[in-house]
């Protein structure tokens, strides 16, 4: 069994591959402040889930912003690639991946095989990432769970005419101050989230199928938006969320099989997967560590 | 020649000054902007007729200055900030050559000639970051007042590195530093130093020249004054009633069109 685990700036996912590649255990912790600790209770959470313990999990990676606190994991693989590759996975036609997570939003256009060919990232400013809905929600009072599917039964979305997150919560306020319906409201958030991420999808092209990763793509109202945008519907399904970590699992399956097919007898397989243990000899780096960060 | 009310409404503050008929400032205020501009234009305007003991009808020009401008009922005029923080600047500094405006969601560069008038102006006011703004937020997410800011900052020992750019990305850096354990003081030292390094990438490009005065809500905040004048390598003209150059400005451009009219 391999292992990936994802720390996003705001949650943290773990996925445990079997043999087949099957999904069979996976877990979703908010990352807080102790990132290490963050990545120790997703992929213990994970153990539990499939039933099994950590002397069973031949391989971890370790991605996303918090990659390098997985002080557990083997190697780390940039989420780019991880996206790529696990949306690939989970929906073999994508050609176009719109990851957006907490803080940073990706668009990555891939080839038939998951590899990355070119990418395109906002990771510099809040607009159009997950943090400018959650902005949204907080200033407006409301569950981050409740905007996507209030913003559905709008009738008038309003125009957002800010860019900056902070600067939209006080155009928020001053619509609900004049009375504008909530859905409404939200649904002009959304367009505007779309606006941002499309414009990001346009730079790398965009090429059907097109999936949508990340915790946003949880969101209805965020997929509804999309769709309004492009003329069609994101791929997006219960998985999308932990499409970086099945990446990663999957990066971690790949090691494991790349080193049994090159035999037990070379060492440079091992040594090529940097300071940590290689596939021949994977316990000792598979507890979770102490606290100590890098 | 009668009274001018000069108004300018800020993102986050009204304010108000007054001129009476001969020319001279006789009264200002100050008013939270909130969600409804009228609200608080109004609550101005009765606070500075109040302290000069005359009637809001008495008042024979408003010029209105400011994001809000278009918002007041009674004005006669609007003017931009821009032109009026440069006159405003002027008229308390008379050496100005170069007026930068911190307010709570702008933040601008003039450089201005004698009389007050613009020759060039940068500004910023599409994000967050190097705007008051910032350190609203900043104050939000260490749950402390906003005047508190500065003073805690200048007691910083070792300031801490603030990296992110966009303000709400570094609510979040800031979170991470106090489960860091890293005092207060040296976040909210390495805060200031974030906003006032935006503050100038945007001033240099337009090479300040002669002395420089600074303008809107910033100017009560020392540290960011303090860390300002480090990262231009120049002093500052402050004084407290730097934050009501806009509307000071706008009152004596009032007054100068006032006198043309009647002319």
């Amino acid at each position: 069994m391999v292992a990936g685990v994802d720390v996003g700036s705001t949650q943290t996912k773990a996925i445990l591959l079997d043999e087949g590649r099957a999904i069979v255990g996976r877990a979703l912790t908010d990352t807080g402040a102790h990132v290490v600790r963050a990545a120790e209770r997703a992929f213990e959470t994970a153990l539990a889930d499939a039933g099994v313990d950590a002397h069973d999990i031949g391989y971890v990676i370790g991605t996303g912003y918090g990659r390098y606190k997985v002080t557990f994991g083997d190697d780390q693989v940039t989420e780019i690639s991880c996206h790529a590759k696990g949306a690939s996975f989970v929906f073999p036609g994508t050609r176009t991946v719109l990851d957006i997570g907490g803080q940073d939003t990706k668009a990555i256009r891939i080839d038939a095989r998951g590899e990355v060919l070119d990418f395109c990232m906002n990771d510099k400013c809040a607009a159009g990432t997950g943090r400018f809905l959650t902005a949204a929600a907080d200033v407006m009072e409301l569950s981050i769970d409740d905007i996507g599917p209030l913003s559905l039964e709008a009738q008038r979305p309003i125009q957002i005419s800010n860019v900056c997150t902070v600067f939209v919560e006080t155009e928020i306020l001053s619509h609900v101050a004049r009375g504008r319906k909530l859905p409404d409201v939200l649904a002009g958030v959304h367009r505007a989230i779309a606006r941002r991420a499309v414009g990001l999808v346009r730079r790398v092209g965009l090429e059907p199928e097109y999936t949508f990763t990340g915790g946003v793509s949880r969101n209805p109202g965020m997929r509804h938006a999309l769709e309004e945008r492009l003329g069609t519907a994101p791929n997006a399904s219960e998985e999308s969320h932990y499409v970086g970590a099945i990446g990663a699992a999957l990066f971690a399956w790949e090691r494991v099989h790349a080193g049994a097919a090159a035999g037990a007898s070379s060492a440079t397989a091992a040594a090529g997967a940097g300071d940590a243990a290689g596939p021949g000899a994977p316990e000792p780096s598979h507890r979770p560590a102490s606290n100590a960060s890098p | 020649m009668g009274w001018v009310l000069g108004l300018d409404l800020g993102a986050r503050t009204t304010k108000a000054v007054l001129i009476d008929p001969a020319g001279l400032e006789s009264a200002r205020a100050a008013e939270t902007t909130g969600v409804f501009f009228q609200r608080a234009s109004d609550a101005a305007r009765a606070r500075c007729c109040e302290s000069a003991g005359i009637a809001p009808a008495e008042i024979e020009y408003v010029a209105a200055t400011g994001y809000g401008r278009y918002q007041v009922p009674f004005r006669q005029v609007q003017i931009t900030e821009i032109t009026c923080h440069a006159r405003g600047a002027v008229a308390l500094f008379p050496r100005t050559g170069t007026v930068i405006d911190g307010g709570a969601q702008t933040t601008r560069c003039m450089k201005v000639a004698p009389n007050g008038r613009v020759r060039a102006f940068r500004q910023n006011d599409k994000c967050a970051s190097g705007s008051g703004r910032f350190l609203e937020r900043v104050a939000k997410a260490l749950e402390l007042e906003l005047a508190d800011l500065g003073p805690r900052a200048l007691r910083a020992g070792d300031p801490c590195e603030i990296s992110s750019i966009c303000a709400v990305l570094a609510e979040s850096e800031v979170i991470n530093l106090v489960s860091q354990e890293k005092p207060t003081d040296d976040i909210l030292a390495g805060a200031h130093h974030a906003i006032t390094g935006r503050v100038a990438a945007l001033v240099k490009p337009l090479k300040p020249e002669g002395e420089i005065t600074l303008t809107g809500g910033c100017v009560h905040n020392p540290a960011f004054v303090r860390s300002l004048e480090a990262a231009l390598g120049a002093p500052l003209n402050v004084s407290p009633g730097n934050e009501y150059a806009g509307a000071l400005g706008a009152a004596l451009l009032g007054r100068y069109r006032l006198m043309r009219v009647a002319a």
